[in-house]
């Protein structure tokens, strides 16, 4: 064959097959994120079908999902939304934080690692899956529960954690010391500021600039500027994925709107495809010898992801059943871990790949399954997914 | 009667209603225009059951059936809230002269200084119509304006062109 062939062929394979593990994970109430991990782990180097020829495409494209996810979560909350949130949830957000990215630190620390790569791992073990917890509430029919403000306000808290932590990570990975991952963190702290301010302000001149009735121009707009945006914000050591999210932060939430349903389907893809590339970077190999390690750290920081969840819906005066569906419904980790430990493995701190592969496999299965079983039995809530 | 709105941050916002008869129903409206309606568990007030799920072109339908009436009610409490300013229903008989003819012809606001907001026809609302919107005997002009300006639509509607 050709190298077009063979190019085309390849990512026809992988696309298929992407497609049949989503359906097996839909069937399943599952993320499709741990089961693509486990493709492409299979799939790398000496698998079934070794990616030879598609690799430059996948890396490219892996850079391109890691932007689309961050510009389709900046999209994803409003400016209101977000100080709704600190108002009624800031210490829910700070507990999240205290609880959750400590043990990942230590483990980091313990396996000895960088103290890079435990800044990593802390991120890993930090953030909930936005994606896998938002579908499960609606899958599962908990979207008018009561506990639900306090479950999504603290998604939305970690999103944001997620634009301030990633550059500090991206400048520590960098090599430079605690005071310019500090400064780092506080330039784009700076940053997401004021983009909040320019979306209340002037979103609307930035809405119209971008808008038009077309798709086509709609998308080929917000994906230039989007790339743009990141790709400076990469040259000057910030991490693109930070430019990417501030975009989504920037544009005002009724463009948001369109832009989220026209960039959907190609976020998607390329996530998809990001995925693939950091497990086809991962040797199943060394996945063994950390596996202890592993399920250790996931027992442990699934259960402070629950006290979490307990501890925000104490706020709302939740009663205990209901702090219990709202802890394991945030015990789920998935796409920002992989996010964050993708950015480790980038700058030359390969052992973090194992690790977080290892662990966003339990939890991603782990977390959907635990908040199902503590629904009250014999009261089943309504089966959407199998409808 | 209380109903509570809480935003849901990614996903839409969530009203509560605790009725009368001591139900509490929750109404979720998500962002892209689907919903969820659900009724609370008495043993755990927290928790949803029942949970209906509805896409965005079956919220339209019962928002439908349901707000037909509504928008005449809220004309009565927007007239309430503001001193001088009245809302009346003006039903078009069969034998009125202006039945078949478009709702410019009445020239309402010109003569009587009365804004017709809206026309009902069986379930059926047509909010702000223009002055070419036909009226048909039947319908049910719903229109706002000062009690003198009301009585003087009333007078010109029954009356002959």
């Amino acid at each position: 064959m050709d190298h077009v062939a063979q190019l085309l062929v390849e990512l026809g394979l992988l696309f298929t097959g992407l497609s049949l593990l989503g359906l097996l994970a839909r069937r399943l109430g599952l993320s499709s994120v741990p089961f693509v991990l486990v493709a492409a782990l299979a799939v790398g180097e000496g698998g079934v079908v070794p990616l030879t020829t598609s690799e430059p495409f996948i890396e490219a494209a892996a850079e391109i999902g890691v932007v689309l996810l961050l510009l389709a979560l900046g999209l994803e909350f409003s400016a209101d939304e977000l100080f709704t949130s600190l108002r009624h949830h800031g210490p829910s957000g700070l507990v999240d934080l205290l609880l959750n990215a400590p043990p990942g630190f230590v483990a980091g620390l313990l396996l000895g690692l960088p103290w890079q790569g435990a800044l990593a791992l802390a991120g890993v073990t930090w953030i909930s899956s936005s994606g896998i917890v938002a579908r499960l509430l609606g899958d599962l029919g908990r979207l008018a529960n009561r506990e639900t403000p306090a479950v999504l306000s603290v998604l939305v808290l970690e999103d944001l954690a997620m634009a301030l932590f990633l550059p500090l990570l991206a400048v520590s990975l960098a090599g430079g010391g605690p005071g310019t991952a500090l400064a780092g963190a506080c330039l784009a702290g700076g940053a997401v500021a004021l983009a909040l301010l320019a979306a209340q302000r002037q979103g609307h001149r930035l809405g119209r600039l971008l808008g038009s009735a077309d798709d086509e121009q709609l998308l080929l707009r917000v994906v230039g500027l989007t790339l743009l945006v990141a790709g400076l914000a990469q040259s000057l050591g910030v991490s693109a994925a930070v430019g990417a999210f501030l975009v989504g932060l920037a544009l005002p939430a009724s463009f948001a709107e369109r832009a989220r349903s026209v960039l959907g389907p190609l976020r998607d893809l390329f996530a998809a495809t990001f995925f693939v590339a950091f497990g086809l970077s991962t040797d199943p190999a060394a996945l063994v010898p950390v596996l202890p390690a592993v399920l250790l750290l996931a027992v442990v920081t699934a259960g402070t992801k629950v006290a979490t969840g307990w501890f925000a819906a104490r706020r709302d005066g939740v009663a205990v059943p209901g702090r219990w569906r709202a802890g394991t419904a945030l015990v789920a980790r998935g796409e920002f871990s992989i996010v964050v430990a993708g950015l480790a493995v980038a700058a030359g701190i390969p052992e973090v790949g194992p690790l977080a592969t290892g662990y966003v496999l339990v939890l991603a299965v782990a977390g959907p399954l635990l908040t199902r079983f503590v629904e009250p039995r014999g009261r089943p809530a309504v089966p959407r997914s199998l409808a | 009667m209380d109903l509570e709105e809480t935003m849901l941050p990614g996903v839409g916002v969530r009203y509560r209603l605790r009725t009368r008869a001591g139900e509490v129903l929750g109404i979720v409206l998500r962002r892209e225009g689907a919903a969820e309606v659900a009724v609370y568990d008495r043993r755990d007030p927290d928790r949803a059951r029942g949970v209906l799920h509805l896409e965005p072109d079956e919220v339209e339908a019962v928002a439908e059936v349901l707000g037909a009436p509504r928008l005449t009610q809220r004309f009565a409490d927007l007239s309430r809230e503001v001193p001088g300013l009245e809302s009346g229903r003006f039903p078009i008989g069969a034998g009125s002269p202006f039945a078949g003819r478009p709702l410019g012809d009445t020239r309402a606001r010109t003569l009587t200084g009365c804004s017709i907001v809206a026309i009902v026809r069986d379930t059926d609302v047509v909010p702000s119509p223009g002055p070419a919107d036909p009226l048909r005997a039947g319908d049910v002009l719903v229109a706002i304006g000062s009690a003198r300006g009301l009585e003087e639509l009333r007078r010109r509607l029954d009356g002959p062109a």
